[in-house]
């Protein structure tokens, strides 16, 4: 079943990246079939995830790639928030290109199996994962706003005539969204890597390379909201370091196979 | 009914004969009452570009004549420039007006407004109700279906165009302008009817600090003065980057020669764009108009075709009717003579036999009346009228 669900959700959401990419070519027909992909690929894979949910009694995105799966959900309701109003369009061509590879990335990787038993309790993976992802999700978020910052302002320094034709969200509307999205999604990973601390000290545990990697993210995007409300960073200066941010966020989500719930 | 229009426009006439024709909206109101007497409908549409009377009338040529001889009362030398439609024709250059089609600068979103206004101080019956009202649906689904209305069409709506693309909302944000010609006036009015605020309008008299006082302020610079050279050099600016904390600043120079120093271009936060900067972008808008006025051609064909359809269902309207008067007629005739058979019955029965009967009536007239409004549609509805009055003997009955 969790097969079936996954092509649909796959397809819609592979359809949506190339819609966006019509859209950036010429907006109008292709950019709303794309947002009815997104949609319609959330849906699948929302039932994907209810499926694999109700398959195993316990949680089953604990695994590598079972995480990466949620994630990639989590990823997608972020967008679908507002990145379906027509002015944030081309967001989707930041957005669902990615969520399309990582869900093929997390099939490969076995995420669409019902995952591996862990002794953790089923609510502290939950709080934890849960708001770790949810984090992560919004830092993607984040980014990708950010590159649409990066990107339209270099088209409104090198002033092509076709400005105008293909219209982004304003910069100052990129700029402040990006640093709202980044104030709620640190807590969100602050109160994630604190369950996971103290659950480490309960337990004895030794930190691994995703907890030190994630702590290093934690610090990075602490410092991108200190930077932006202590010393009046913004524009392109926050943009980049919301990339750099982002870049950890993909380390700790691919680079690091470890999974510390078995 | 047929539906009449008279009218000149920017493509039949020089602005010197429009102006002599064109109405206030008083005098368009009356003119339009003036023309429906008789039980006749009339609209007039006036604007700088555009005099148009749509009459609807039994009369069309009678119609036709007398909105003639109106505008030629304006103007007599306004004839020779004037078009006559008629029917789909007329209808179909309303939906194109009010699409924006026929416009000096395609998809323009005024002239709906217009449109709007028109109708409103018309006087209307069914025929003009209906195309003016389908008008200005085809009007707004242009625009919501395409981008044609979306992009600038001058260059002082692509500076305020341009502003938005770098601060979103306009309310609050404040512009300097320095000198006052005619090109930055209509920019600064564009932005402030957008939320913006002129916070300065410098001259060569104005204080050079105060000027810069307020540059480490702001969020625009619009620049066209008469001045020979640079007005405001890059260092001047790069030196209010330090107060402004990384806030945007765009500037246009819609002087030449330039006011603002190209320098600027390369500052950070600084969008610098000159008057050749933005004719490229109207020349580029413009033309993405006339491709989505491709699209929005197609729509406003579609309900012009709608249109047609209605209007050549009225043809066969009162043959329908009389062919239902005549059936119900039978109907409650027969059921009279049965009256005494029927008499017998409870209230229940004799109305199930009442129901009975007029749902016989209306599944035998079902088909014919379906029939008739197609072949209205195509031309033949008054054939088929002739034809159903003459089979059922409804001649009397017109």
């Amino acid at each position: 079943m969790a097969e079936l669900l996954f092509w649909p959700a796959l397809l819609l959401y592979g359809e949506a990246a190339v819609g966006y990419l019509g859209e950036a070519r010429r907006p109008g027909a292709l950019g709303r079939a794309a947002t009815w992909g997104v949609r319609l690929g959330w849906l699948a894979q929302t039932a994907l995830l209810a499926v694999q949910a109700a398959r195993r009694d316990g949680f089953p995105w604990g695994t590598w790639a079972g995480s990466l799966d949620l994630f990639v959900w989590l990823v997608v309701s972020a967008y679908l928030i507002w990145g379906c109003r027509r002015p944030y369009r081309l967001l989707g061509l930041a957005v669902m290109p990615l969520a399309a590879v990582l869900l093929v990335v997390a099939r490969a990787g076995g995420g669409m199996a019902t995952g591996e038993a862990s002794h953790y309790s089923n609510l502290f993976l939950v709080l934890h994962v849960g708001l770790v992802l949810a984090a992560f999700a919004g830092f993607t978020l984040a980014a990708a706003l950010s590159a649409l910052y990066v990107w339209q302002e270099r088209r409104l320094k090198v002033r092509p005539a076709s400005v105008l034709r293909l219209r982004a969200p304003a910069l100052a509307t990129l700029d402040a969204l990006a640093l709202r999205t980044v104030a709620w999604s640190l807590p969100a990973l602050t109160l994630g890597i604190a369950g996971g601390a103290a659950r480490l000290v309960y337990s004895h545990d030794r930190v691994d390379a995703l907890v030190a990697v994630t702590a290093l993210t934690w610090v990075v995007w602490a410092a991108y909201l200190l930077l932006r409300w202590r010393a009046g960073w913004s524009g392109r200066r926050a943009a980049y370091l919301a990339l750099a941010g982002f870049l950890l966020v993909i380390v700790v989500r691919l680079a690091l196979p470890a999974s510390h719930f078995s | 009914m047929r539906l009449v229009l008279v009218g000149t426009s920017h493509h039949h006439a020089p602005v010197e004969l429009r102006e002599r024709v064109a109405l206030e909206k008083e005098a368009a109101r009356e003119l339009a009452a003036r023309l429906a007497e008789d039980g006749r409908e009339a609209v007039v549409l006036s604007t700088c570009n555009r005099t148009e009377v749509y009459v609807a009338s039994e009369n069309g040529e009678a119609a036709e004549r007398e909105a003639v001889a109106a505008l030629s009362e304006l103007e007599p030398e306004v004839e020779s420039a004037l078009y006559r439609l008629r029917d789909q024709a007329a209808a179909l250059h309303l939906f194109r007006v009010a699409a924006g089609l026929d416009s000096l600068v395609p998809g323009e979103g005024e002239i709906l407004g217009q449109v709007r206004v028109a109708f409103e101080l018309g006087t209307t019956g069914p025929l003009l109700e209906r195309v003016f009202r389908q008008a200005l649906h085809a009007g707004r689904k242009v625009r919501a279906q395409t981008a044609i209305g979306e992009s600038p069409a001058s260059v002082s709506s692509a500076a305020a165009a341009l502003a938005e693309q770098v601060f979103g909302d306009l309310g609050g944000r404040t512009i300097l302008l320095l000198g006052a010609g005619k090109v930055s006036e209509q920019a600064a009015r564009n932005l402030r009817t957008r939320g913006a605020e002129i916070v300065l309008v410098a001259n060569s008299k104005t204080d050079r600090a105060e000027i810069e006082e307020r540059l480490a302020g702001v969020d625009v610079v619009i620049a066209s003065t008469n001045a020979p050279g640079i007005v405001l050099d890059a260092e001047t600016v790069s030196r209010m980057l330090a107060r402004r904390r990384g806030r945007q600043l765009l500037l246009v120079d819609l002087a030449v020669p330039r006011d603002l120093d190209p320098a600027i271009r390369d500052l950070d936060g600084c969008y610098l764009y000159d008057i050749d900067d933005l004719e490229e972008i109207v020349a580029e808008t413009l033309s993405g108009r006339r491709k989505e006025a491709e699209r929005a051609e197609s729509i406003v064909a579609a309900e012009a075709e709608k249109f047609h359809e209605w209007h050549a269902s009225l043809d066969v309207v009162p043959a329908i009717a009389s062919l239902r008067a005549k059936a119900e007629e039978i109907r409650e005739a027969e059921l009279r003579k049965a009256d005494g058979v029927l008499g017998r019955l409870d209230e229940t029965q004799r109305g199930a036999v009442e129901a009975l009967t007029a749902q016989i009536v209306n599944k035998l007239l079902h088909l014919p009346t379906v029939r008739m409004k197609q072949a209205a549609a195509a031309a033949d509805g008054v054939l088929y009228a002739e034809a159903v009055r003459h089979l059922f003997g409804l001649e009397d009955e017109r």
